[in-house]
Formats: structure tokens, sequence, C-alpha cells
């Protein structure tokens, strides 16, 4: 079991307002990724769900048990953190044996859970190795192993990959989704990379300014952002925002067209630009172009389009694609057509 | 950077300050050793006749060298014990966040910078004293004899007023370590389940181990040659109750005037040093790698 109920939680530190109020329902066994630009309170949210920091206000709940007073240890979650946290003078296997010390197992038990936890995160080769003498991802798997010989009720991954190539983040963002796959432990997982965010999470949280922006499934999100700023931020590149008399055209403050609703053609289309950069990425290529009266543009084109600076393209929105937002930012509902 | 020729030039370059060093080293040893196998007292001007170990033979076999032995062994581990248990113990209290937090650090630093003759002399006078003394006025508001430390604990005594001066010392090199001490690992050990006591056990004392090798190898450098604190306390003694090798030594040469048996105690204390030096090196030197 892991449910989480966030009720009304805030935090300050001194004058700052970290995160002024934020209410979130974590269901059990779901993978749930908080995302966010640096510095958001991405972070502080996940250490006060820990236990690591205390509220300034609000109420937070494991399982419906009110954990709000409880300490870190007592809330029964296990967390991974960004620097790894291990214990520097210990091997791979006291590393991952510790919390297990802690809770007075019999010995012979430990050894069991231990070495079971390394058969499945592939280290029963470093078992004896100290953390200094290994890669960043063994060490990203012996912080991961120590989190979960303790079976807990949830587990906490405070941006686990941002130290790792990112060849290597690749590889263990599927590594932990398949580890949440066959756990089925509630997962609560904090990242800056949008592209994490999409290709782990059951469920998405955006978080700005310690303020939750949307929350939904990563579809959901990418479909039908419910403001500007998650619309600028969820979607590799970046969703087209364009104002101005095509905005207005469409009875909108601002219009948003991610790169690769573009149809782009060299003869003719709706809008015309210049090429200022195309990369050539094999299976895909992203044109940023200077479109006449709208400025910089990105499109994403499937395969190989075979134009270089300077050239001429034309671009043409799919226009059922389209979002639209208000003068605060708020998504309208979808374009009107023939408008 | 390590060309033949970027070592050769950096060879060259520090020949003077080798060369000094060397003959700075090198002469005064000569010359304790030249002095060592004569018959060279102050008294008897004149020959300094050969005598060969004759000199060793009078030191080593003087009942005064085994028990200065002892008190040097004595007083610095005594010190080095008091240090370190209460350097960690300051260290820790030093570390928490209180208010005032930089004046209490100076204050804590503060007997570091007195200079051994003064500290020694305060603590007699204002403290040891057994008349005027502040522990013999709190020994008779509890009903008790007034102790006369300097003369019925002399050892003792100084090990304390030696173990004040370097407390701070021990306490800052540890301090230091402990704030260098990873937030994140103490959180992780905090959701491991781990006490306030095994977070200190597992992960605060392991990580100083470091840092109290090198308060114990600096430390013990220093404390083989305490000297004025014996001399304006107790003279190394009674008898030689407080007379450690250093202060055998001088009363040798300068008491008794007889440069060739101090120079051969000299020797003998260098020789003492190194094997203390080789044996602390093999003990906790391997702390030092990596
Ligand atoms: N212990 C602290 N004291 C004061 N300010 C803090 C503390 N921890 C975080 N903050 C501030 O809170 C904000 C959010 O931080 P954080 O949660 O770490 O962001 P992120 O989303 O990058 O993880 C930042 O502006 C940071 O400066
Ligand atoms: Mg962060």
């Amino acid at each position: 079991m892991g449910s989480i109920t966030i009720r009304n939680v805030s935090k300050t530190f001194g004058e700052a307002k970290v995160i002024p109020n934020i209410d979130l329902e974590i269901n059990d066994g779901e993978f749930v990724v908080f995302v966010g630009p640096s510095g958001c309170g991405k972070s502080t949210l996940l250490r006060l769900i820990a236990g690591l920091e205390d509220v300034s206000g609000g109420q937070i709940l494991i399982d419906g048990k009110d954990v709000t007073e409880a300490a870190p240890a007592e809330r029964g979650l296990a967390m991974v953190f960004q620097s790894y946290a291990l214990y520097p003078h210990m091997s791979v296997r006291n590393n991952i044996a510790f919390p297990l010390k802690m809770a007075n197992m019999d010995q012979a038990l430990i050894n069991k859970k231990v070495e079971g936890a390394a058969k499945v995160l592939n280290l029963t080769d470093y078992l004896d190795r100290r953390p200094g003498q290994l890669s960043g991802g063994q060490r990203q798997r012996v912080a991961i192993g120590r989190a979960i010989v303790r079976e807990p009720s949830a587990f906490l991954f405070d941006e686990p990959l941002s130290n790792l190539d990112a060849a290597l983040r690749g590889t263990m963002r599927l590594e932990i989704s398949d580890l949440h796959y066959q756990l089925k432990t509630t997962m609560v997982y904090v990242t800056h990379d949008q592209i994490e965010a999409m290709t782990m999470a059951d469920k998405i949280v955006v978080l700005n300014r310690g303020n939750i922006e949307q929350v939904g499934s990563p579809l959901e999100l990418y479909k039908s952002p419910r403001n500007l700023f998650v619309a600028g931020f969820i979607g590799s590149p970046r969703m087209n925002l364009i104002e101005g008399d095509y905005a207005r055209s469409k009875n909108a403050k601002t219009v948003g067209i991610r790169p690769e609703h573009l149809l782009p053609s060299k003869q003719s289309g709706l809008w015309r630009g210049t090429v200022t950069v195309a990369e050539h990425l094999g299976a895909d290529t992203f044109l940023h172009a200077n479109v006449d009266g709208l400025g910089p543009i990105t499109a994403r084109v499937d395969g190989e389009f075979g134009v270089k600076h300077g050239e001429t393209v034309y671009l043409t929105p799919d226009e059922s694609k389209l979002h639209r937002f208000d003068d605060k930012g708020l998504a309208l509902g979808p374009a009107l057509t023939g408008a | 950077m390590a060309t033949f020729h970027t070592r050769s030039a950096a060879r060259l370059m520090m020949a003077p300050s080798v060369l000094l060093l060397f003959a700075w080293m090198i002469v005064p040893l000569a010359t304790t050793i030249y002095f060592s196998t004569l018959n060279y007292n102050l008294l008897s001007p004149g020959d300094h006749a050969f005598l060969g170990i004759t000199n060793y033979q009078y030191f080593l076999t003087d009942p005064a060298f085994f028990d200065a032995l002892i008190n040097t062994l004595l007083l610095v581990g005594g010190v080095l014990f008091i240090t370190i248990i209460g350097g960690i113990g300051f260290a820790l209290l030093l570390d928490q966040q209180i208010y005032g937090q930089g004046i209490v650090r100076i204050l804590a630093i503060a007997p570091f910078f007195v200079m051994p003759t003064v500290a020694a002399l305060v603590w007699k006078n204002m403290f040891m004293n057994p008349v005027n003394g502040l522990f013999a006025y709190f020994f008779r508001l509890a009903g008790m004899e007034p102790l006369d430390w300097l003369a019925s604990i002399p050892l003792f005594s100084i090990i304390i007023i030696v173990a004040w001066q370097w407390l701070p010392f021990a306490t800052l090199i540890l301090l230091t370590s402990l704030q260098s001490l990873d937030e994140e690992q103490k959180e992780a050990a905090e959701m491991d389940g781990a006490s306030a006591f095994s977070r200190f056990i597992y992960l605060t004392l392991p990580h100083m181990a470091r840092a109290i090798t090198v308060v114990i190898l600096i430390e013990t450098i220093f404390l083989l040659s305490v000297f004025a604190e014996i001399l304006v306390t107790t003279n190394g003694g009674p008898g030689t109750d407080s007379t450690n090798l250093t202060y055998l030594i001088y009363s040798q040469a300068l008491l008794q005037f007889d440069i060739g048996g101090a120079s051969a105690g000299g020797i003998v204390a260098v020789i003492l040093a190194n094997i203390v030096a080789i044996f602390l090196v093999r003990i906790v030197g391997k702390n030092l790698e990596a």
C-alpha cells in the first residue's frame, strides 16, 4: 500500500514562500512525476513528503494516516538522492544492508535480501567494493538497491539520473520503469527533464513557482495543456507560440502549434520562411525557420527533408491541432474551423 | 606535466631548498652525535676526551631515563585521549546552529593562541594553587581538603594544562571535517531509520577518521617535545614524577652541565621519536590514503 495525500500544504523558508498551497492525490502503485523548471520547488515538495522538511501548513497523509508530524523513518518511504548519498566508507553490501541493520533484522535474512536486490540490479559482482570504486550508473543502482530492500510503501526519487551521461540516462530510465512494473510500488519521481516525465509517468504533475499548473497523464498534457506554461514545457521541440494577427484571426491572444503539426513544403504553403538551421537527425529533421510576420518557428518532419540554411521553406499548420490561449494564458476550447 | 624536461627542471629548482633543509638538519645532528661521544662537561674545561658509547650507557641506565620514557608516553597518550574525545564533543556542539556562533567559535579557539608558558602559569597560579586557586575554592565549597595539584598529581596536572592548549586545535580540525560531511548522506541515514547515535557511529565517526588521524599525527610531533609547561610549573618534580625526555635532556645539559650526556640523550630521543613516527604512520597513516 502506498497512497499519498497532500492537503493544503505550504512551505516557507524565512521570507520566501516556496510552496504557496498544494493539494495532490497520489494513488497506490502509481508512477507520479513532478516536473518543472529548476528552482520551482519540486525537491522541496518531495522532501516534505519524505519528512526531511517540516510543512509550514497543511497535512500529509500516507495510506490515510496523518504523518505530518512523523519522523522520516516512521513514514515507510525510501528515497534515492540526486547525489546518491551512498555511505562512502561502507562496501556496497553494507550500504544496501544499512536500513535493514538499523531495523535490527536478523543477519541471515539481511544477507538474503541484499543478495536478492543485488541480483535484480546486476550488482552481485560488486558487493564487496566501495562506492568510490563504482561508475555513476552502478552507484545509482546501489542507491536504488538500498531503497528496495526496505520494501517501502513508496519510493521517492530526486532527479536520480541528472548526473549520468545521455546514453546511461536512457538505460536507467528503462530500468526504473521496469522496476516499477515488477514491484508495482508507488513511485514519486522528480525531474526537470520533460522527456523523463513523458516516458516514465503514469501521472505528471507540472509545477511552476511552487504551484501545480496541471496534473494528468503524459498524453493528456500533450494533447490538452491547460495553459501556456504547460504547453511550452511539455513536448520537444517546444510548441511554437504565436501572437498577433494570426492569433486574433483564431479569436485568441496566443495560439500554439507543435512542431510536428506543421507541414513543410518547398513549393507552397500558408507561411513562407527562411531556414536558419536545419537539424538532420536521420529519423527526423528539425527545421528552424524565420517566418515572415511571425518570427522564428520550429517544424519537425519525419525522415529527411533536404533544405539548407538560407533556403526558403513553406509551412502549413494543421489547424485541427491548434491550441488557443486567452490573455491570461489559459487554454480555450479547440479552434473553430473556418473562422 | 611529467615529461623528462619538466622533471629535471623541477629537480634543479628544488635543489637549493633541499640542500638548505638537508644542511639545516644534518649539521646539528652530526654535531650532536659528535658531542655525545665526548667527555664534555661545562664545569671541567680543557680537553674533551673521546669516550665512545659511555655517555649512552650512563643515560640509558639512569633510572630517571626509564621514568622519563614512561612519563613522555603517558603525557602524549593522555593529551591525545583528552583532546580527541573532547575535540569531537566540542566539534559536535559547535556544529549546531546557535545564536552568536561566530563569537563562540572564536572563544573556543582562543587557548591555542596563548603561549605555553603563560598558559601554564595561569593554570598554576589561578586554578591549581592549593591556597588561592579556583579549584581549591571549589574543594572547600564541597567541604574537602584542597588538592595540591602540582605536588600530588604533577603529571596529570601537566596533562590537563597541555590538553587545554591543544583542545582548540583538535576541535578546529574536527569541526571542519564535520562540516564537510555531506548533508544528503545524513538525510539518507535518517530515512534509513538510523537514530542520532547510529548516525554518529556509522556515518560521522568514519567520516572524521582522516581528520582524527591528522590530529594524532600533528599533536604527537609537538607533544613529544613538551617543555615550557613543565619548566614553569613542576620543574620535572617532585623527583622525576613529571620529567619527560625533553626535560631530562635539558636538566642534563643545563642543570648538570653535562653536554656529552645530554647529547647522548638527544640522540636517544631522536631514535625513539622516529620509532613512534614509524608506528604512527603504519597504524594510522593508512587512513590518509585514498
Ligand atoms: N533550505 C532552504 N532554505 C532556503 N531556501 C530554500 C531551501 N531549500 C530550497 N530553497 C528555495 O526554494 C526554492 C525551491 O527549491 P527546490 O525545491 O530545491 O527547487 P527544485 O525544483 O529545483 O528542486 C528555491 O528558490 C530555493 O532557493
Ligand atoms: Mg531539486
